[in-house]
């Protein structure tokens, strides 16, 4: 175990190197993060045994992805705003395919207007594609779900694709310590994955994902759905055998005094370290409020959210995207899961800095509520 | 900011923004920083906040270094220091921009007529990189005189990861750079 300055990018990569992957597709060109460039160095230096396959565009680099992890073997692909949107089409087959594959997505804003900066948008618009979702609040977090990604993808009662989120930039290119796990103790975390179910095979042949007619597609989609229920168990326990291994105790989501809150905060990612500092300073003024962190966006964990927010009067969610006539997805989200005093917030959209001042408008504007969703730091003109 | 100040006041982080242009290496600079003050035992963070991608356009960096795990996301408003790469940026941008009464800075300049009450440094990194490195790369000069000039990170430390940053050649003349430039604050 050592301990290193890198980015939230160079974690991934990191995280990637220690989890053996056999096969890395990428499109290495704009707007790919440096995940891929590591990536490609590693293999380079002989410190990763995979193919890296470079394609001509992102919707080759999931393809290639789709058809790797369909022939059985571990597969990782890295990409960013337009380039998971240009994704999109085979996010959804990857899913119904059930190859079990892992993606990091450094999340920035979706033109147009052009915008190279951090918000969620683009993983959002994504979320109905049967993937699961988890979102990173730091650069260890960061390492440790993608390691975790696998273990819960590749395991039989799951077996769909895990994306991890990233905020790109705020996380991206941010360095900040983060403890590098030994190999061997990865090794013993995430032994190698050996598909148990449909995969290709010229000894025994079979297709997967081809055609179903109306009398079994609807099964197939439920057999997601039933995936990702089984997936929440899945997720909880794999946290708590990583956190036996490595000391770092994850979950579906973190509450933070949330106990005794009448207001809680929910949010995703890195701003979720900012808004936990604003919560310690409101306790200080005698404020009683909490921050309820949601990681695991796909599957929407509604048991331990409900658990988490059962003593509150109001509820602030933060969003970093939106979906226009309903406001933020994890706002609408909780209102359609979630029976509480609920309001949205719209921040942090292009890479408007979110700061402390954007919180507490949140949390006065939760107290004394003006309307369902506000915009925070609107310049009306 | 009050929240900020409060934290500010109640912790011993310290803030520091860079101000450069894009192939200068201010980003590179408050990585070095960051991982010095690691290797110094702190904690620490560093960001750049790009405008548009391209050699010679204003790139700012932030820098922070804590005695404790680092929590706030957002940029540095309200900078301890503020280290400028070029002199021409004087014109293009206030570096000054949210300084405090306390804020020192430190610009690389062949002479600069403070005005004011503020502590502003200024050191002739150009001549030293032209001289010594035989290109006019700051990024590291600066740093060693702001390490002489604050004690924030030891020179030790950032001898070190000048050294690991760049390998060969590159590192050495930068890591003798450096020290000249420590031994002149």
């Amino acid at each position: 175990m050592v301990k290193e300055v890198m980015t939230s990018n160079k974690a991934v990569a990191e995280a990637v190197r220690l989890a053996k992957p056999q096969v890395i597709p990428v499109y290495p060109i704009t707007p790919q993060t440096t995940i891929s460039e590591y990536l490609a160095q590693y293999v380079a230096d002989e410190k990763i045994a995979a193919k890296y396959v470079k394609v001509e565009s992102e919707h080759s680099a999931i393809s290639a992805a789709v058809g790797a992890s369909g022939a059985g073997v571990r597969v990782f692909t890295a990409t960013s705003s337009q380039g998971l949107m240009l994704m999109h089409e085979i996010l959804f087959a990857a899913a119904g395919m059930r190859t079990p594959f892992v993606l990091a997505d450094a999340n920035r804003a979706i033109s147009a207007p052009l915008n190279i900066w951090n918000d969620q948008q683009d993983s959002i618009a994504q979320r109905d594609a049967g993937w699961l979702q988890i979102y990173v609040e730091n650069a260890q977090e960061a390492l440790d779900t993608t390691l975790m990604a696998y273990k819960i993808s590749e395991n039989p009662d799951v077996l769909l694709p895990s994306m991890v989120c990233l905020d790109g930039f705020i996380l991206t290119h941010t360095v900040e310590p983060v403890e590098i796990p030994d190999q061997e103790s990865v090794d013993k975390f995430l032994p190698p994955y050996v598909p148990e179910h449909a995969y290709l095979d010229p000894k025994e042949p079979m297709s997967i994902g081809n055609f179903a007619d109306p009398d079994y597609y609807t099964e197939a989609r439920y057999a997601m759905q039933v995936a990702m229920d089984n997936s929440i168990e899945v997720i909880q326990k794999t946290c708590d055998e990583f956190a036996e291994i490595f000391g770092r105790q994850y979950g579906l989501v973190e509450p933070y005094k949330t106990e005794d809150a009448d207001i809680i905060f929910v949010a995703m990612g890195s701003l979720c370290s900012t808004i936990r500092v604003i919560v310690d300073q409101l306790r200080d003024q005698g404020e009683k409020v909490g921050l309820l962190k949601i990681r695991a966006y796909r599957p929407f964990p509604v048991e331990a959210i409900k658990e988490a927010v059962k003593n509150c009067e109001k509820i602030a969610v933060i969003d970093k995207n939106y979906s226009f006539g309903i406001g933020g997805a994890l706002y609408s989200d909780m209102k359609v899961k979630i029976d509480k005093e609920i309001y949205g917030f719209i921040a942090g959209l292009g890479g408007r800095d979110i700061t402390p001042e954007y919180i507490l408008e949140a949390y006065e504007k939760t107290k004394v509520p003006e309307k369902d969703v506000t915009w925070i730091g609107l310049k009306e003109e | 900011m009050i929240i900020h100040d409060k934290y500010m006041e109640e912790n011993l982080m310290i803030e520091i923004r860079f101000h450069g242009r894009g192939g200068q290496g201010s980003v590179t600079a408050a990585e070095i920083l960051a991982k010095a003050a690691f290797k110094d035992g702190k904690y620490s963070q560093a960001f750049p906040f790009f405008g548009v991608e391209r050699r010679g356009a204003p790139v700012m960096a932030f820098t922070r270094i804590d005695d404790k795990p680092i929590d706030l996301r957002y940029q540095v408003y309200n900078p301890d220091y503020v280290l400028v790469l070029d002199d021409g940026l004087l014109n293009v941008v206030d570096v000054f921009s949210g300084i405090k009464d306390s804020t020192e800075v430190i610009i690389n300049t062949e002479t600069f007529e403070g005005s004011g009450a503020h502590k502003v440094h200024s050191i002739d990194a150009t001549g030293i990189a032209l001289d010594m490195l035989g290109r006019n790369i700051v990024n590291t000069i600066i740093l060693g005189y702001f390490a002489k000039k604050t004690q924030a990170v030891s020179i030790d430390s950032l001898l070190e990861v000048i050294a690991e940053t760049f390998p060969g050649k590159v590192g050495e003349l930068n890591v003798e750079a450096t020290k000249k430039a420590y031994d002149m604050g």
